[in-house]
């Protein structure tokens, strides 16, 4: 193992969000949104927004580091970067965070996703535009051009192999629903979601029923990083990141049929990686959020990062065992994207930082170690630990 | 060879046409399937087979790229049943399926395309399966297709 890793060096100091909404319920744009969230999380952090100097984002975020810079009055942008990929980069951005401020690029970076679907585009709607080309050719013209349908192809057949059935789903989307009644900031809190309603609610695309697949909403996330040697000196407890990991499996092409071990997530590598570099064992992690677009490939990522032998899943993967506050391993504890918001998962950071410091609405007792995974079922993916 | 065609549509024609990517890249897999043939990227240098095609051999790193013809049969790898449409124009066609396709005669390789028959029949993996090709003729290019072998 590399013994030159980030571990220790740099940690969550702030958090921040806009308020979140439902897909066209933003009074303000998605810029206007992603200012919010940062402006939030330097408050948060006790630092003020003039001292932050560095951007970072992933999946393509719209709002360009010098317009952000410059609506901000950031004195110096000193460090601004973009990991490739969609929802498997959210702690990519985390990880070039820290590698930023560890090397000494940038003292405060702000890692922000804003998203206000429909402005410039909804995820939902697939490639079928005139720019369809390679790999969707061999897709597209049968019909299958979302996310949900792609990765449902992979989910059934993970099910079929490991014989898991609609009940280790609807557990993680009622884990998620479940946590969002106790955060007021979850766009569905107060609409809490039963295992009827789930079974009774219209198929998107076997195996996902609606409730399976992630909202589509409006809102910003963000958190600052910073050194750890800066972080003992602020407002906030640190969240000090232990490890974190990016990257794909073997041959683990983007919108290819043929990824020679079709029915993964795509973190078999990374999650040993990740583990190693922290110097833990799954059983040492206290709380998870792990990026649920589509509950099905949550099953999977649970699996890969070890909390459960694949056979065993239907065991494991229980709304009892994923639910604060008895669970074994509460997931998404404040709603996740199927039911806090979507922000492209940068929220699970937000979340994953609180249950570190301990102001969590389902806060985990005594919460040590909080794991965040971004992706699943997604190429290139990443994830990463947080300690106290 | 071809096994079996049909000027019968699966989809209506609402989605963009069909055909090869802008760079080349999987040309002779269309031109093909024009022909009512079903080829797969083969390495003049290696002779691995590998799709979707690509221009470098992943094993040799060979920019030698061939092709060869497979039988047509395989078996149902995955499936899915799409009941939201994306776009809105599929609103009428669905439900229907999507199924994932193994080639056994081409080391396991996989090629995705609609189940034909009844949208919400029983698809079970494993199932045997064989190539059916839906001529596009007006916009110029043939889908590949699957159903089942009785």
């Amino acid at each position: 193992m590399e013994q030159n890793t980030i571990k220790g060096k740099a940690a969550i100091v702030g958090v921040g969000e806009s308020k979140y909404y439902k897909r066209g319920g933003s009074p303000v744009s998605e810029f206007a949104l992603a200012c919010q969230a940062i402006i939030a999380a330097a408050e948060d952090a006790g630092i003020k927004v003039t001292e932050i100097d560095g951007l970072a984002s992933f999946a393509m975020e719209q709002n360009e580091p010098s317009r952000v810079a410059g609506g901000l009055g950031l004195a110096e942008l000193n460090f601004c970067n973009m990991a490739w990929t969609g929802g498997g980069g959210v702690a990519a951005a985390v990880a070039n965070a820290a590698a930023a401020v560890a090397c000494g690029y940038a003292r405060y970076v702000a890692v922000f996703r804003a998203l206000a679907q429909g402005r410039s585009f909804r995820f939902g709607q697939g490639t079928t535009g005139p720019g369809m080309a390679g790999l969707m050719g061999f897709t597209v013209p049968y019909g299958l051009t979302t996310p949900a349908q792609k990765i449902a192809m992979r989910v059934r057949r993970y099910m079929h192999e490991h014989r898991v059935t609609q009940d280790a789903l609807a557990a993680v989307s009622l884990a998620s629903y479940h946590h969002a009644q106790f955060n007021p900031r979850a766009v569905m809190y107060g609409r809490p979601l039963t295992r009827e309603a789930y079974d009774q609610s219209r198929w998107i695309v076997e195996p996902f029923h609606l409730y399976d697949c992630c909202m589509e909403n409006d809102g910003a996330s963000a958190v600052i990083v910073t050194t750890a040697e800066r972080a003992r000196d602020l407002k906030q407890k640190p969240a000090y990141i232990m490890a974190a990991a990016q990257g794909s499996d073997y041959r683990d092409v983007h919108d290819s049929e043929n990824v020679p071990d079709f029915s993964s997530a795509n973190y078999k590598h990374l999650a040993r990686r990740l583990y190693d570099m922290a110097g833990i064992a799954p059983k040492d992690v206290d709380v998870v959020q792990s990026y649920d677009h589509f509950s099905g490939g949550v099953v999977i990522t649970l699996a890969e990062h070890g909390f459960c032998h694949p056979d065993e899943l239907m065991e494991f993967c229980t709304l009892e065992n994923l639910t604060w506050p008895n669970g074994k391993l509460p997931l998404n504890t404040a709603g996740g994207n199927l039911a806090e918001c979507y922000v492209i998962g940068m929220q699970l950071v937000n979340e994953a930082a609180r249950q570190i410091r301990g102001d969590s609405t389902c806060q985990v007792k005594d919460a040590e170690i909080s794991m965040m995974i971004s992706g699943s079922v997604t190429t290139p993916a990443s994830n990463l630990i947080l300690h106290r | 060879m071809a096994i079996e065609t049909t000027t019968k549509f699966y989809l209506p024609e609402v989605l963009p046409p069909a055909g090869p990517a802008p760079d080349g890249r999987d040309l002779e897999y269309w031109q093909a399937l024009n022909q009512h043939r079903i080829v797969v990227q083969r390495c003049n240098a290696c002779g691995n087979l590998q799709m979707e095609p690509e221009y470098i051999c992943y094993k040799c790193h060979s920019l030698d790229r061939g092709w060869q013809e497979v039988s047509g049969k395989g078996r149902i790898y995955s499936w899915v049943r799409i009941w939201h449409p994306v776009p809105q124009a599929l609103k009428d066609s669905c439900p229907f399926l999507v199924v994932l396709v193994e080639l056994p005669d081409a080391n396991g390789l996989r090629i995705a395309g609609n189940l034909l028959g009844d949208p919400n029949q029983e698809v079970v993996i494993g199932a045997p399966v064989e190539a059916v090709f839906e001529d596009h003729k007006e916009r110029g290019y043939t889908l590949l297709q699957w159903r089942l072998v009785r």
